[in-house]
């Protein structure tokens, strides 16, 4: 037993370094939480603050702003979840039915290669593009004689651009997926149809959807665990004060409160109730996609 | 049929236009002159064409400083990430007979993913670990990239046993069969999460923003996004003035965002190659 122990010593080692890092730079954060729970004085240190009990929670719940923010969150992520789910599933289903290999590699590579980019790119362009003044969208609206809209700076308008745009970056991902189990349906039944006369209409409807349901369900439960991420990166690069109202989501408005404001303690408070339904939301979305898709990560 | 064909193939070439069309109206907007920016006379093809806006920003010190910032986090964190995955990778492929404890350290990474302490608590214990304002603070707190972990670990269970175990015969040590055999063998793999390791030290900047005190320490991506939000302190200078007819802050700011991306760009083909595979290893796994 002992000679077994000494044997696999060096698989230990090997685990040391990563070990203390995700100590220190995970659960160290995970300790902090109790900045939440104090008047929080940085110089003090971790433990040397004031302790308020809920101060922090009970502030931050009677904050006109918190169920502003809350409800922008969860419009904008869950518009995000299922418009990118549609479009993704239709452009496979569309690329399936191409012919032409090489029109169908091409539109496939390129529709994820925004995927790579980053949102301070992605937002430094859409910024220029929908520029009321000297945007090439302002120029095709006063072009056919509408009078340019302030999309990024009008709260009608922000959260769909958000959400479309982030529709544009993203559904190439999905699409893969899509393609991928797309190309796992059995042939065998597609044969089956034809002879049985169905069209290729027919054929997508009764065969290629059904086989790929398994599928979309687990992306669609996976992203459960998304709810409360709308999108700090993208979010944080193109908003501005004029659209707080329906553009401002919890984790700018925890950065604002913490990093900007210095009010750690309140700030902590909201990022710690986040923390916690999204543990609760993530660990629901790999319990049921394990048990009903037998998905495991590991 | 026919028809339906045409329509189909039109929609998805306009579609893959459209991903494309930003990208390459940015880039006609960097080449153009600032006259024909400011008059909206850019579409997809740089009018009165110029470098001029390169030349600019390539004599800017910030702009130079913040490329040599982001090399040096490019160089050691990818290093650093990719030594630390294949180091935990590798035991947590053993089963819990080869290796004690091996649900409980599979279990301590995982939980990082499902649970975190939040914005604050993090940016304090950086604080407190000293390593604020110095490249260390842009590497360490994100060494440990546990997806990549993951899709590490999964792709080394692919390998037959039948190699590690005649290593094992022939003497060799778990060290030496880890550098001998499984990293030789997964270099395909390696390589993707090499890639996609270096696009997400390129493309980070929020950290930099918030850790860094000092503007000149910022890397690329954090020195572009303040840029882009308006807050550049440095703006053009006297002796600027002399370019200034040919460069405007709308043609200098489009050159360094597709100066962001081009690195990108080049290695896009060979990430793309092996994306579909990343796919199937790390989420559709069944």
């Amino acid at each position: 037993m002992n000679k077994k122990l000494v044997r696999q010593l060096p698989l230990h080692f090997m685990l040391l370094p990563g070990i203390i890092l995700i100590l220190i730079f995970s659960y160290i954060p995970m300790v902090g939480i109790v900045i939440a729970f104090q008047q929080f004085i940085p110089t003090n240190g971790l433990f040397g603050s004031e302790y308020i009990g809920w101060g922090n929670f009970e502030y931050a719940f009677q904050l006109p702003d918190l169920s502003i923010v809350l409800k922008n969150t969860l419009f904008i992520s869950i518009m995000k979840i299922i418009v990118g789910l549609i479009a993704a599933l239709v452009t496979a289903l569309l690329l399936n039915e191409v012919r032409l290999m090489w029109l169908k590699r091409s539109v496939q590579t390129i529709v994820y290669l925004p995927h790579f980019l980053s949102w301070v790119v992605l937002g430094g362009i859409l910024i220029d593009i929908l520029s009321p003044s000297s945007g090439i969208i302002a120029k095709v609206f006063t072009f056919i004689g509408l009078e340019p809209i302030f999309f990024l700076g009008k709260n009608d308008w922000f959260p769909y651009v958000i959400v479309i745009s982030d529709v544009w970056k993203e559904f190439g991902f999905n699409t893969i997926v899509y393609l991928a189990a797309i190309t796992s349906v059995n042939p065998a039944l597609y044969e089956a149809a034809k002879i049985d006369g169905a069209n290729r209409w027919k054929q997508t409807w009764h065969i290629t959807l059904p086989g790929m349901r398994p599928i979309i369900v687990l992306l669609a439960t996976l992203s459960l665990g998304n709810v409360l991420n709308a999108g700090f990166d993208q979010i944080f690069n193109l908003y501005s004060p004029a659209v707080y109202k329906s553009g401002d989501i919890i984790d700018t408005m925890v950065y604002r409160i913490g990093l900007i404001d210095f009010q750690y303690g309140l700030a902590t408070a909201i990022g710690l109730f986040k923390s916690i339904v999204s543990f609760i939301l993530i660990s629901t979305s790999y319990w049921l996609a394990y048990r009903f898709a037998n998905y495991r990560i590991f | 049929m026919k028809v339906f064909s045409w329509f189909n193939n039109t929609f998805l070439i306009l579609l893959a236009f459209i991903c494309l069309f930003p990208l390459l109206h940015i880039l006609a907007i960097s080449f153009s002159s600032s006259a024909a920016a400011s008059a909206g006379l850019v579409k997809l093809w740089p009018v009165d064409f110029t470098l001029k806006s390169y030349e600019f920003i390539l004599s800017k010190h910030e702009f130079l400083k913040s490329m040599t910032v982001t090399f040096q986090r490019l160089v050691i964190g990818t290093a650093v990430n990719m030594i630390l995955t294949v180091l935990i990778a590798y035991p947590l492929s053993k089963e819990t007979k080869d290796l004690k404890f091996r649900t409980l350290y599979a279990w301590f990474f995982i939980f990082t993913i499902l649970f975190g302490g939040g914005l604050i608590p993090w940016y304090m214990t950086i604080k407190y670990v000293g390593i604020m304002n110095s490249i260390w603070a842009l590497i360490l707190p994100s060494a440990v990239p546990v997806f990549n972990v993951i899709l590490l670990l999964n792709f080394f269970r692919g390998i037959p046993k039948e190699l590690e175990e005649s290593s094992f015969i022939d003497g060799a040590g778990y060290w030496t069969t880890l550098w001998k055999i499984m990293v030789p063998i997964s270099l395909p793999a390696m390589a993707t999460v090499g890639l996609f390791t270096m696009v997400n030290h390129w493309n980070s900047w929020f950290d930099g923003l918030i850790l860094m005190g000092r503007s000149d320490q910022y890397p690329l991506a954090t020195y572009l996004q303040t840029i882009i939000k308006g807050m550049d302190l440095t703006k053009l200078s006297g002796q600027d003035a002399i370019v200034m007819s040919k460069v405007s802050d709308r043609t200098a700011k489009a050159a360094q965002i597709f100066v962001g991306t081009l690195p990108i760009l080049i290695v896009y083909p060979f990430l793309q190659r092996y994306f579909v595979q990343g796919i199937v290893l790390g989420s559709v796994k069944e």
